[in-house]
């Protein structure tokens, strides 16, 4: 094992760590919504600020290595990928942090009938489930599995896209209604682009391991 | 702003230098294997590989400076602009003038600046005066040399610093008009000022000659080859342009190499 291996390693190590704070934050900002729990979603805007620091940290990381051990071919791969996962990661954080500014800003719970009639739920778990699998993507080099998702996330798209006409139908002739439909439009909004960050991640995976660049097609 | 990702053949069709199935024995020992290689004209090529891995050995084959070891044996074509350099009717001499080299350690002769540069002008028999003078001024300017001597022509090349002399060498080489530069580590004994000098006047060069370049350093062959060539026992394991070579290259052998993973 040369020494670069070492510092990888420990890149890999950080990324890790960064990517289980934000996968919770996720998870939070959902059990926050569910529970109406102002608490916690006061909890996840606090822990923003770590996510933020430990983006610094790898970002500045990756400097170094760029600096010191002038990577090529699939050490330089890695390294490039992991500056675009640390964004793409503090972007799941911003996103977290928004959806509990959302459940902040209403001063009541969301309706239940509202969260089941723009299928949140489904929403979560597929957010959830592609998280943690390309986590699993990432740490087991399994570029498989991380091709797995983008089938997974068009289901959060179409979501996404059925939710205006779904919160439209909800809101109905209920004026009083429409400031806790569009609130909750935006958080659905936010669950898609989370989706779409975790595509990112994927396709930098693959690219990484596979040299293939899988974007924009 | 990195200007090299047009390919090679592209920026040019001719091939300048060739080797076809090219082998070459010191006594018993095997130092090139069925080598084959193409150079396009106005490229810079660069060939990396750990020591004894034949890259110096296979450069020296396009000016023939290896018939001059005994015991050594080759065959396959190694070909300049077309023609075969290793046939018999071949002018040696001649075709030598086209190949202008440039090695590790400068080695000025020990002469003022101007005879080093006149010197080959001078053994190819040139008697004009003002030609010579024109083109020590010319070679010199070439190897970006020429504003730091101008005044000093007449000192000896021993006493300038050792890029200098480097440069001198290279403007030596330049004075009789090549179109090819064959460069054995040129940079290795310097220091990083002189080396950028170096590769900078490499890439200025490339608009008028054919280079190949023998480095250990990996980020040189990266920062100044159009294309790589990376040799390891022998063997030409692969060749690609740079770019390739150094972010995602096709063999596992040369991926090892590169990332410092070899052996």
């Amino acid at each position: 094992m040369i020494h670069l291996d070492r510092e990888l390693e420990q890149l890999k190590k950080s990324t890790t760590a960064m990517w289980i704070l934000v996968q919770s934050q996720i998870e939070k900002a959902y059990k926050a919504l569910a529970a109406n729990d102002k608490d916690l979603a006061r909890e996840v805007i606090a822990n923003e600020k770590r996510v933020n620091s430990m983006e610094l940290k790898i970002d500045s990381d990756c400097e170094d290595l760029f600096a010191l051990y002038s990577p090529v071919a699939s050490d330089l791969r890695t390294v490039l990928a992991t500056l675009k996962i640390n964004t793409n990661l503090e972007r799941i954080g911003d996103l977290a942090e928004g959806i509990c500014k959302h459940i902040l800003s209403e001063e009541n719970a969301f309706d239940k009938e509202l969260l089941k009639a723009s299928d949140i739920q489904e929403m979560y778990d597929v957010v959830i489930e592609i998280m943690k699998d390309v986590l699993q993507a990432y740490i087991k080099e399994d570029t498989k599995l991380a091709r797995t998702i983008f089938k997974k996330d068009e289901i959060l798209n179409e979501i996404n896209m059925l939710a205006t006409k779904n919160i439209t139908e909800y809101i109905g002739s209920d004026i009083s209604k429409i400031e806790a439909g569009l609130n909750f439009l935006s958080i659905i909004r936010k669950l898609e682009r989370v989706g779409d960050q975790i595509t990112n991640i994927a396709e930098e995976i693959i690219f990484s391991h596979e040299a293939k660049v899988l974007k924009h097609l | 702003m990195v200007q090299k990702n047009k390919s090679v053949k592209e920026l040019n069709p001719e091939y300048k230098l060739e080797s076809r199935g090219l082998n070459l024995f010191y006594g018993q020992k095997q130092a090139l294997k069925d080598v084959s290689i193409q150079m396009s004209a106005n490229t810079v090529t660069a060939f990396i590989g750990p020591s004894g891995c034949g890259k110096s050995t296979f450069l020296r084959c396009f000016n023939r400076m290896n018939d001059l070891i005994e015991g050594v044996k080759i065959d396959g074509e190694v070909l300049i602009d077309n023609v075969d350099i290793y046939k018999n009717e071949i002018d040696v001499y001649e075709y030598r003038k086209k190949v202008g080299m440039v090695f590790q350690k400068p080695n000025p002769f020990p002469k003022s600046i101007f005879e080093n540069v006149a010197f080959g002008l001078r053994i190819n028999g040139e008697k004009s005066k003002s030609y010579i003078e024109d083109t020590v001024e010319y070679a010199l300017k070439q190897a970006a040399l020429w504003n730091e001597v101008k005044d000093s022509l007449h000192k000896s090349a021993i006493a300038i610093s050792g890029g200098q002399q480097q440069r001198l060498c290279i403007a030596r080489a330049i004075a009789v008009k090549p179109s090819i530069l064959l460069m054995d580590e040129p940079a290795s004994a310097l220091d990083p000022l002189s080396t950028t000098k170096i590769e900078e006047l490499i890439h200025t060069l490339k608009d008028n000659y054919t280079i190949v370049i023998v480095t250990h350093n990996m980020q040189q062959a990266a920062r100044i080859s159009d294309k790589t060539a990376y040799f390891y026992m022998g063997e030409l394991i692969e060749y690609d342009l740079t770019e390739k070579i150094f972010t995602n290259p096709a063999r596992i052998e040369t991926e090892n190499y590169i990332t410092g993973r070899f052996g």
